[in-house]
């Protein structure tokens, strides 16, 4: 009797250690699923559900527009970048102009640096409302995703008024902005920023307090400062890591250096920082054009360049800061109407391949919470 | 012990409450369907109007003589990133003149690769073309994208110079 016993317990031993002895398997998410807002595809390796590697495979949307760069004016040039990161798409256009006018060595008129930052700041309260919509929409809560879009529509109104698109504006030409602001500007953006101050909170009450959205992103994605460096993680995302990388301070330009406002630094760490350090952002924008709104200051809408501009041999770049982080625009020119290379530095390829040190060691359902607080474009990663 | 059935309950309790805050705000508009701002687009087709300068498509600007402003100086063609303007032109003798000089025969314009950047409108040098307002562009067959602005007949208006 005992023998079989010991037999059985012993064959009952072996098949429960065989059970719990685990495998790490793959699973592909993407290219087409619907929270990776685009087509990007993961690969993910997984023992059970817990994350063990995150490998992003781009390539999906890649259009080459550095290429095409290549063989267009530099006026061209400007309406190609709408095409990457379209969400904050004014802000790209703006940098382009920026590394032209320094190469053409051209001060652009006050009017032309205020109304740029006013649009720069829309585009990226707009970005963030949609980012907001969006975050909560890939954790499970639809009514965010319309509350979001209601306010965006608001400033899309304003684009379509004075630009004439809602989404890719191309406004900005080299030395200036393509039209003046519409008559109604001023006021349609002030009636917005007034609309939008009561509504901010509603943001905060809706999302931020929610116990199954802190659950969800308290403690959750890790990323320390030093990898948040290393990684050249920039943004919002980076400055949820303690890195005080803000160009807006850090290198300002067009009338940054005329406004007061506060760089959002949080040590959090974690996806809920990401979130909380947009949402703050969202404030200082309504603050910064707030101070601009009213102060616009007479005077022509483009200073006057040539027809066909060349830029002097030579190398130039710029910086700014879009709604996601740090875009580098470099040009390299040989005085010829197109330029000979231009590069793209842009924020969301930096910030998707820290997702593999970011999701080590959590779950896979995490992941999604974790790419939401990183606000991926795939088109700006894939360019 | 009883520390922790105290948490256990306080947890569930502020839970509550925090769902109830999102809960509110979604009552609230439940009940002030006025503040709610959805378009019953297709339905609203007669009363929706797009801001004049919203860019939709290009369009040569004829008058009420069928005549146009388009000398067929290339300008837009050139200034366009895609090639989405093709001016053919052709070559008339000017009546007051005499001279040979040149029109155009067709000004093709290729929807379905226009990115709506307006440097085409920025470069005539005799803006005679403009953007026009329309923006429902779906159409059957992609070929039918393809159009011909100027209009059959029309000629280009007395006293315009390249
Ligand atoms: S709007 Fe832009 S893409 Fe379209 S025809 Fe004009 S220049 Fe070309
Ligand atoms: S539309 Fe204007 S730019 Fe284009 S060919 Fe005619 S005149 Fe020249």
């Amino acid at each position: 009797m005992s023998n079989i016993f010991s037999l059985i317990s012993d064959k009952e031993k072996q098949s429960t250690s065989s059970a719990t002895e685990t495998q790490e398997y793959f699973v592909n998410m993407g290219p087409q699923h619907p929270s990776t807002h685009g087509v990007l595809r993961l690969l993910l390796t997984l023992d059970g559900e817990i994350i063990r590697k995150v490998e992003p495979h781009i390539g999906y949307i890649h259009r080459s527009i550095e290429k095409m760069c290549e063989k267009d004016s530099y006026q061209q040039i400007v309406h190609l970048t709408d095409r990457m990161d379209y969400l904050s798409c004014h802000i790209n256009n703006e940098a382009v102009c920026l590394a032209v006018e320094k190469g053409l060595q051209l001060e652009v008129p006050d009017r032309v640096k205020y109304i740029r930052t006013i649009i720069s700041e829309l585009t990226r309260l707009s970005s963030h409302q949609l980012w907001w919509g969006v975050m909560g929409m890939d954790l499970g809560a639809i009514t965010t995703f319309l509350y979001g879009f209601r306010d965006r529509e608001q400033i899309i109104d304003i684009f379509e008024e004075t630009c004439g698109a809602r989404l890719t504006m191309n406004y900005n030409v080299p030395g200036g902005v393509m039209f003046d602001i519409h008559p109604n500007f001023q006021k349609r953006t002030k009636d917005f920023l007034k609309y939008f101050k009561e509504k901010l909170p509603e943001y905060d009450e809706l999302l931020t307090g929610n116990v199954i959205f802190t659950e969800r992103t308290k403690d959750i994605g890790y990323l320390s400062k030093e990898d948040a460096i290393s990684y050249g993680v920039t943004g919002p995302s980076g400055r949820a890591s303690g890195f005080s990388c803000d160009v807006r301070k850090k290198d300002p330009y067009s009338a940054y250096d005329r406004v007061d406002f506060k760089e959002i630094i949080r040590t959090d760490c974690d996806s809920y920082g990401r979130y909380k350090v947009r949402i703050a952002e969202m404030y200082e924008s309504l603050h910064i054009i707030e101070q601009l709104i009213d102060n616009i200051p007479e005077g022509d809408f483009k200073a006057k360049t040539k027809a066909v501009i060349k830029l002097p041999p030579g190398e130039y770049y710029q910086r700014v800061e879009t709604a996601r982080g740090e875009l580098g625009v470099y040009i390299i020119s040989d005085n010829k109407k197109s330029p000979y290379r231009v590069k793209f530095r842009s924020p969301g390829f930096s910030n998707l391949f820290a997702l593999d040190t970011m999701a080590k060691g959590y779950k896979i359902a995490d992941l999604v919470a974790m790419m939401s607080t990183l606000d991926l474009v795939i088109p700006d990663i894939d360019r | 012990m009883f520390k922790s059935i105290y948490k256990y309950l306080s947890d569930i309790f502020n839970g509550v409450k925090t769902l109830l805050t999102g809960m509110k705000i979604t009552g609230y508009y439940f009940f002030h369907p006025k503040e709610i701002i959805t378009q019953q687009y297709p339905e609203n087709r007669e009363t929706l109007k797009m801001f004049d300068m919203f860019r939709g498509e290009v369009v040569l600007i004829h008058d009420e003589n069928n005549e146009h402003r388009c000398t067929g100086c290339s300008a837009c063609e050139i200034a366009c990133p895609n090639g989405t303007i093709e001016i053919i032109s052709d070559k008339a003798i000017d009546p007051e003149t005499g001279k040979s000089k040149k029109v155009i025969d067709k000004f093709v314009y290729h929807l379905q690769m226009c990115t709506m950047c307006n440097l085409c409108i920025l470069a005539c040098p005799t803006d005679a073309i403009k953007m026009a307002q329309t923006f429902e562009h779906a159409v059957y067959d992609r070929s039918t994208l393809t159009k011909v602005l100027n209009k059959p007949g029309s000629k280009i208006m007395a006293g315009v110079k390249e």
